[in-house]
């Protein structure tokens, strides 16, 4: 009953393609995706434990709602602990830890906070609250912010007064840049594409990107039939020396994407600088309300200041998502940072590296059969 | 990034659409699929639809392309890459 | 500082500082339900027999046993199920898959002011018919109202008293390598029906709780099979938690295999919706089995004999190694660790 599983003969053909192009490369060849759904489909389906042993699929700065930073939940906690205010937010924002706390631990201490499926919940409950102010927690990346854009111009049409969006939206281009610009440190073989941002941005959106760092950048879906055929394409063009931009997602990504979205998007926001947690800031990789919508803006209608921000210290996200360390590597794993306790976005995702490696238990990697071995580090 | 999942549109009255699911039917907001009709099948995400799907490929079971670089690719420049410059882009 | 001292916490633990409050995933049954355990109740309560954290505990030299359950579901009734239907249900099982036959329960209502009579009529019914497809009895009961606000319309909780049946060897502790996994059905629909119905109002779905009371289906399966080596049901912290706990406690690697996992289209779909894994979610009417191998013919026969089982297959075994993991043989050929759940269900939109 159970099987989103792979036609046997395409998966067996697929394996053998993967092998026979990794075989070829004599080297190690290191891709990376940066994207969490991809992240967690690849954890799912046991991706890295059928790749050939020369081959690595690193988690990149995929997970917008991770690498939220600490001083963006800090706003969100400061908001929802106000009396007469109620934070809409995405499941997925519950236990982002701020410098003290979670949403789920100021839920668990008397503030309001309600789960939303759709942006457009955190409306509709503004409408029947007229009572409180509503926030709702805006994250996601380019596949998410056109329906916070939506929300703020549905407000408006609908004259809510009581509704604003506490914005961090993420744009994921920049901090692909941001990762290549780091030539000395910076190596991966290629890129896995994020199939739904590239629904809405377009396949086009990554032609400078091989243009200007000639690494490859192949668009995938998200089953692991889809997650093997992107990873031997990958392998093949890294085999070929060859840097090339493909769509392997064209039933729902075209070259210049949804315009439809994009003019939903780009008519309520613009781009502007963030900080990402592990990254540090980004210049134009988030997006900010347009001063025409700014009685949306939750910043502007609580007049917050957005607080300093620090990286935990000790934490090596930074360099596990840019995969220049494994997670044993960093003190705090295991440690003072645990899937119970995140510090930082590696292991605030359920499927991030180090909450995979921990999973694991040291007793075995993610990658082979074979139990660790003891090494000093 | 993002969990989006295809499924059929049932019914659209202006923005409002409710989508099937196998078996679980989901009211969504359409306007970023305007030109989207009952029939059709939509990617939905955290309740709307953000493309409409070639229907052929939204069913059928992925079978693999042969040529995996078929259609849809854009080469770069062949040549190995030159000196990066500062900011690591190639000169 | 070698791996293998780095990784010296008790990893798989819920390692961290303590929460200062009570939060939602307290409750989920899952990781942080067993840190709360561990944290308040067995410092001050344990005893040998509580220390075990079994779903019913034995006395009278195990002739005897007692389970209770306290049922605070939103909403009270939801497609296939009620609060009264999972109140009898849950805590009949628990007695069943200790080997015990359940005799009689006792039921504590608190109610809140202003619920509606016909509610409570309604709700009354359901623990009426649910009681006599388990052909148990409430023998005895308690009533409490709160104020308005309050206890969500209504708490249960059902407290069962049990008998072992003769000839049942349950002992987690003889399971072996090469032993082998059961479960009578599909998984994760009662979750996703009560998330929905909570939840999303608004989606019309064919998903329906699975609630039901197993001991039927456990007595043909136990007089077939006498020696069903371990069985337990997967309700909070779904499946994984199951299989999870049971490597955990028995110190074995558990296989699992994903292709033969039995979820439905639906089920699949609605999980796949709100981001979630169909292993973590909550059942109420599916029970995992443990027995030889030379004994899966005869258990499945015996479990697809019951309307309960029909659906009844294998889905693992206990392997080789000594680790106490929960592995799941994915179905493209790989391999990934199962961890029992963090505790709250969230739907994802990433």
């Amino acid at each position: 009953m159970k099987s989103i599983a792979a036609d046997k003969q395409n998966l067996d053909a697929l394996m053998a393609r993967l092998g026979t192009a990794a075989r070829r490369a004599s080297r190690r060849l290191a891709f990376m995706e940066v994207c969490g759904t991809h992240t967690t489909s690849a954890f799912r389906c046991g991706l890295q434990s059928v790749l050939p042993e020369n081959v690595r699929l690193i988690s990149g700065p995929g997970c917008p709602v991770c690498v939220t930073s600490q001083a963006d939940i800090d706003e969100l906690i400061g908001l929802a602990s106000k009396q007469a205010v109620v934070l809409c937010t995405y499941g997925d924002m519950l236990r982002v830890p701020g410098r003290s706390g979670s949403l789920e631990k100021i839920r668990s201490q008397g503030g309001r906070i309600e789960v939303v499926y759709s942006s457009l919940d955190a409306v509709a409950l503004a409408q029947r609250e007229p009572a409180h102010q509503v926030v709702f927690a805006a994250v996601g990346f380019e596949t998410t912010a056109p329906s916070t854009a939506a929300a703020v111009y549905q407000a408006r049409e609908s004259g809510v007064k009581n509704f604003s969006v506490l914005a961090s939206h993420k744009r994921i281009i920049p901090a692909m840049r941001a990762l290549l610009a780091d030539r000395e440190n910076f190596k991966v073989d290629g890129f896995l594409c994020p199939g739904h941002v590239s629904v809405v941005i377009g396949s086009n959106a990554y032609l400078p990107i091989v243009r200007d760092y000639s690494v490859s950048c192949v668009i995938g879906g998200f089953e692991p039939t889809l997650l093997l055929s992107a990873l031997t394409c990958l392998c093949e063009l890294a085999v070929e020396n060859k840097a090339a931009l493909v769509n392997q997602y064209p039933q729902a990504v075209t070259p210049e994407g949804n315009r439809h979205a994009q003019s939903l998007l780009m008519g309520a926001f613009e781009p502007a600088d963030a900080r990402w947690r592990g990254m540090g800031a980004i210049p134009e990789s988030g997006y900010n309300l347009r001063t025409e919508f700014a009685k949306y803006d939750a910043r502007i209608r609580f007049g917050l200041i957005t607080p300093e921000e620090r990286e935990p210290k000790g934490c090596l996200c930074g360099q596990v998502i840019s995969g220049k360390v494994e997670p044993p590597t960093c003190s705090l794993f295991g440690r003072a940072c645990t899937p119970v306790n995140p510090i930082g976005p590696c292991m605030v995702s359920s499927e991030g590296t180090c909450a995979a490696w921990f999973k694991y238990k040291g007793r075995l990697s993610p990658y082979s059969e074979t139990p660790l071995q003891e090494t000093a580090v | 990034m993002c969990l989006a999942v295809p499924a059929q549109l049932v019914e659209k009255h202006g923005q409002c659409g409710v989508v099937d699911l196998h078996g679980n039917r989901l009211p969504i907001n359409t306007v970023m699929t305007p030109d989207a009709l009952p029939g059709d099948w939509l990617l939905i995400h955290a309740g709307f639809s953000i493309e409409q799907l070639d229907p052929q490929q939204a069913t059928e079971t992925w079978s693999l392309i042969h040529d995996l670089r078929d259609a849809d690719v854009q080469s770069a420049q062949l040549e190995p890459p030159s000196r990066p410059a500062a900011d690591g882009s190639k000169q | 500082m070698s791996i293998k001292e780095t990784l010296s916490v008790p990893l798989g633990s819920t390692s961290g500082p303590r929460l200062s409050r009570v939060v939602l995933a307290h409750g989920g049954g899952g990781q942080l339900t067993d840190a709360l355990l561990r944290e308040a109740v067995l410092p001050r309560l344990g005893n040998p027999m509580l220390n075990e954290l079994l779903d019913a505990g034995f006395a009278a030299d195990g002739q005897y046993a007692i389970t209770i359950d306290g049922y605070v579901v939103q909403p009270l009734f939801f497609p296939g199920g009620d609060i009264g239907r999972l109140a009898i249900s849950g805590t009949v099982n628990d007695l069943a898959v200790c080997g015990c036959r359940p005799v009689g329960i006792a039921m504590a209502l608190i109610l809140a002011e202003g619920l509606e009579r016909r509610t409570l009529d309604r709700v009354m019914e359901s623990v009426s018919i649910t009681a006599k497809e388990a052909d148990v009895s409430v023998i005895t009961g308690d009533t409490k109202v709160v104020g308005r606000g309050h206890a969500d319309g209504m708490y249960l909780t059902t407290a069962g008293i049990g008998i072992r049946r003769q000839g049942t060897r349950l002992n987690a502790g003889d399971i072996a390598s090469g032993d082998v996994l059961l479960i009578n059905g599909p998984i994760g629909e009662h979750g996703l029906a009560v998330m929905l119905a909570r939840e999303m109002p608004e989606v019309d779905s064919v998903l329906q709780s699975d609630a039901a009371p197993l001991n039927g289906l456990i007595d043909t399966l136990l007089n077939a099979v006498p020696s069903v080596l371990f069985m337990r049901d997967a309700t909070r912290s779904g499946l994984a938690g199951v299989a999870a706990d049971l490597a955990a406690k028995t110190q074995r690697q558990i296989i699992l295999d994903e292709e033969h996992i039995p979820v439905r289209t639906e089920a699949l779909h609605a999980a796949e919706m709100l981001g979630l894994d169909p292993l973590d979610i909550a059942n109420e009417g599916k029970v995992v089995v443990v027995v030889r191998k030379g004994d899966v013919h005869a258990a499945l026969k015996a479990m697809r004999s019951h309307p309960l089982g029909r659906d009844a297959c294998e889905i693992g075994r206990v392997g080789e190694a000594r680790d106490g993991l929960c592995v799941l043989n994915t179905a493209i050929g790989g391999r990934r660790i199962v961890q029992k759940p963090y505790g709250e269900q969230l739907p994802r939109i990433c």
